[in-house]
């Protein structure tokens, strides 16, 4: 870390500036024995006692000045569409209008369609299998990743490749492998004597939902390797050692000392991977467009549907704003999370 | 057959390497066959007695001069590499700023400040698209590059800021506090000393913005409706699939050449992004 060249871009700096600013600007020194840790809590950082020794104008105004641009952004295009969307939802918008406002309508008209129900089933499906999948194989192959020495480097990153390439993209060569008359895959179990008829990957109901869930798992299992894999990684070794000493075996060492070890760990991407499973459009768009009979339709992909090609923003923004509540929920247990870590630390 | 020395020996790739393989195939088959089947002449391509897992009749590249003469391909390019190259720019240096400010400075709202940033980076872009749509409209960027401009760093921001913050945090406080009694202004302490010593952390943002930009889809789909106007994701799914007649080679083509630029920063900095990952901080 950077602590080993701490004195020598320090000093050089100094000199440097020593010329264009001559005044001499006291800042803060005084709270650096003050305990205020790197990576210390941040109740920790509004403690009274210590903002008395710091010329307070000169850091309250550039705390200011370099949150604004972020700040602006967060306000104008995060926090003003989701009042926007908020709006929507409880008016009659249509492409161009303002609407006026009819209370829960578009709700209630929405629990009431067979499509929107259909979608809300789908998302369950598709985000608590995907979810359960990426936990199960992810923690695998962190365990294997964890073990292995000889090509690491080489085998981490064609692991994190469907990580990288754009997903839409990648998507498109999943379609290519289910197709049914030329794809790979048909054209595999038919090598393998397993079928003797093509399989319609996308256009049966059941079969399209499992591909969907195969591509998001391919897709979301590096960030849950990579991420599993550094909590691992993080476990003191001498625990295994004690372990070891004490004639545990390898199951017992696992759900004993990694499993509880790398739990928050495990919480934080799941939450993570929750939200953004449920919320995916890319690779439901590119594979299915919600079809056949509208069973693989997500959240996102019914909104897109209604908001762009219907022309109804009012029931689109509706139906995203279903993803809200799990939002909310993520948020805070993630929050309730860290907010634990860091009183252990 | 096998002495205790021998399994001894394999042990490792028999426990490690061997339960690894299916993973990295899985990983790595869809990306090798597109280019396998960009490579291919379509009478190979369509004959079902031909395996299709590898080239027999020698590669050819029609799919690629197809691209490139009949589709607005190279265009799309531009837009993307102009958009991508823009909002990693804007959105690393907003980032930084809020960042460090997050993670150096007192002052009052901070506090709130950090969990909006943290709020808005868990908030997916799905969610939004829809107002947002409206709000490019108003801003008169509808069907102009400049939409995605504006909007990129709605989820790059947030998330630059949090990754930033993480990094900078490592830093001891007291590198620019000496600075600063030497007579640093702030922004100077910044630039002269948190820059150099943050590089790391800054390249892996500038990385993980520039992937996410390139890789946007939802937001291009949505915003831009010129076909010249479109970035490469979009592009190729929404332009070279034309109605039931697949041009399954030059889709892939379209589909490997879009991705290459990303594959080639990639493999030159594949331990920033597992650095990134790992730091937890990275949706996926």
């Amino acid at each position: 870390m950077p602590d080993g060249s701490g004195g020598r871009p320090n000093e050089s700096a100094a000199g440097d500036a020593a010329g264009p600013s001559p005044r001499p600007l006291p800042c803060g020194v005084g709270e650096v024995g003050g305990g205020h840790g790197v990576g210390g809590r941040v109740v920790g950082l509004a403690g009274p006692t210590r903002i008395a020794r710091i010329p307070w104008g000169s850091e309250r105004l550039a705390g200011y000045a370099f949150i604004a641009p972020a700040a602006a952004i967060i306000v104008g295009l995060v926090g003003y569409p989701f009042a926007l969307a908020l709006w929507f939802s409880v008016s009659d918008a249509w492409v161009g209008e303002f609407g006026r406002f009819v209370g829960l309508a578009n709700y209630r008209r929405l629990l009431q369609n067979s499509i929107f129900r259909q979608t809300l089933q789908n998302s369950i499906v598709f985000t608590a299998s995907s979810v359960a999948l990426k936990t199960v194989l992810g923690l695998a192959l962190a365990l294997l990743l964890y073990r292995i020495h000889g090509f690491r480097r080489l085998i981490r990153g064609a692991v994190l490749m469907p990580f990288v390439i754009p997903t839409a993209l990648s998507t498109l060569g999943w379609w290519w492998l289910f197709q049914p008359t030329y794809g790979v895959l048909n054209w595999t179990l038919k090598r393998l004597g397993m079928i003797t008829t093509d399989i319609p990957w996308l256009a049966d109901p059941y079969l399209a939902m499992l591909s969907v869930v195969i591509v998001n798992t391919w897709r979301g299992l590096p960030f849950y390797a990579m991420t599993i894999l550094a909590g691992l990684m993080a476990i003191p070794r001498e625990y295994y050692e004690a372990a070891e000493a004490d004639g545990a075996g390898a199951w017992y060492r696992f759900r004993h000392i990694t499993l509880p070890l790398i739990k928050p760990v495990l919480g934080i991407v799941v939450l993570f991977s929750t939200i953004l499973t449920l919320a995916d459009f890319n690779i439901v768009f590119v594979l299915t467009k919600g079809g056949p009979m509208n069973m693989t339709h997500l959240f996102s992909t019914l909104s897109f549907q209604l908001g762009t090609a219907g022309g109804k923003i009012s029931d689109g923004a509706a139906v995203s704003l279903f993803l809200f509540p799990v939002l909310v929920a993520v948020v805070t247990l993630q929050l309730r999370i860290i907010r634990r870590q860091t009183a252990y630390e | 057959m096998s002495s205790p020395g021998v399994l001894r020996r394999w042990r490792p790739f028999l426990t490690g390497h061997l339960p690894v393989l299916p993973f990295v195939v899985f990983a790595l088959f869809p990306f090798y066959h597109m280019v396998v089947t960009s490579l291919k002449s379509d009478a190979e391509l369509y004959n079902p007695l031909k395996v299709p897992l590898w080239i027999e009749e020698g590669p050819t590249l029609a799919h690629y001069g197809l691209l490139a003469q009949e589709t607005l391909f190279p265009r799309w390019y531009l837009n993307t590499l102009a958009v991508s190259g823009l909002t990693t720019a804007l959105s690393v240096a907003i980032g930084l700023l809020a960042a460090y400010a997050l993670a150096r400075l007192r002052f009052r709202g901070v506090i709130a400040f950090g969990v909006a940033i943290f709020i808005t980076y868990l908030v997916p872009p799905t969610l939004l698209f829809l107002p947002l749509a409206i709000v490019v409209n108003q801003l008169g960027l509808s069907d102009s590059l400049w939409s995605l401009v504006v909007t990129y760093p709605t989820f790059l921001v947030p998330f630059n800021s949090w990754l930033l913050m993480g990094y900078l945090r490592t830093i001891p406080k007291e590198l620019e506090e000496c600075a600063m009694i030497d007579g640093c202004n702030r922004v100077q302490a910044l630039l002269r000393i948190i820059l150099p010593v943050a590089m790391p952390g800054i390249i892996c943002a500038l990385l993980f913005s520039f992937t996410f930009s390139w890789g946007e889809f939802l937001y291009s789909l949505v915003f831009i409706s010129s076909a010249e106007r479109r970035t490469l994701a979009v592009g190729v799914v929404s332009d070279l699939i034309r109605g039931d007649v697949f041009y399954w080679g030059s889709l892939m083509a379209g589909a490997v050449l879009a991705s290459l630029p990303i594959v080639v920063v990639y493999v030159l900095f594949m331990d920033y992004y597992v650095k990134g990952l790992t730091a937890g901080s990275v949706k996926g």
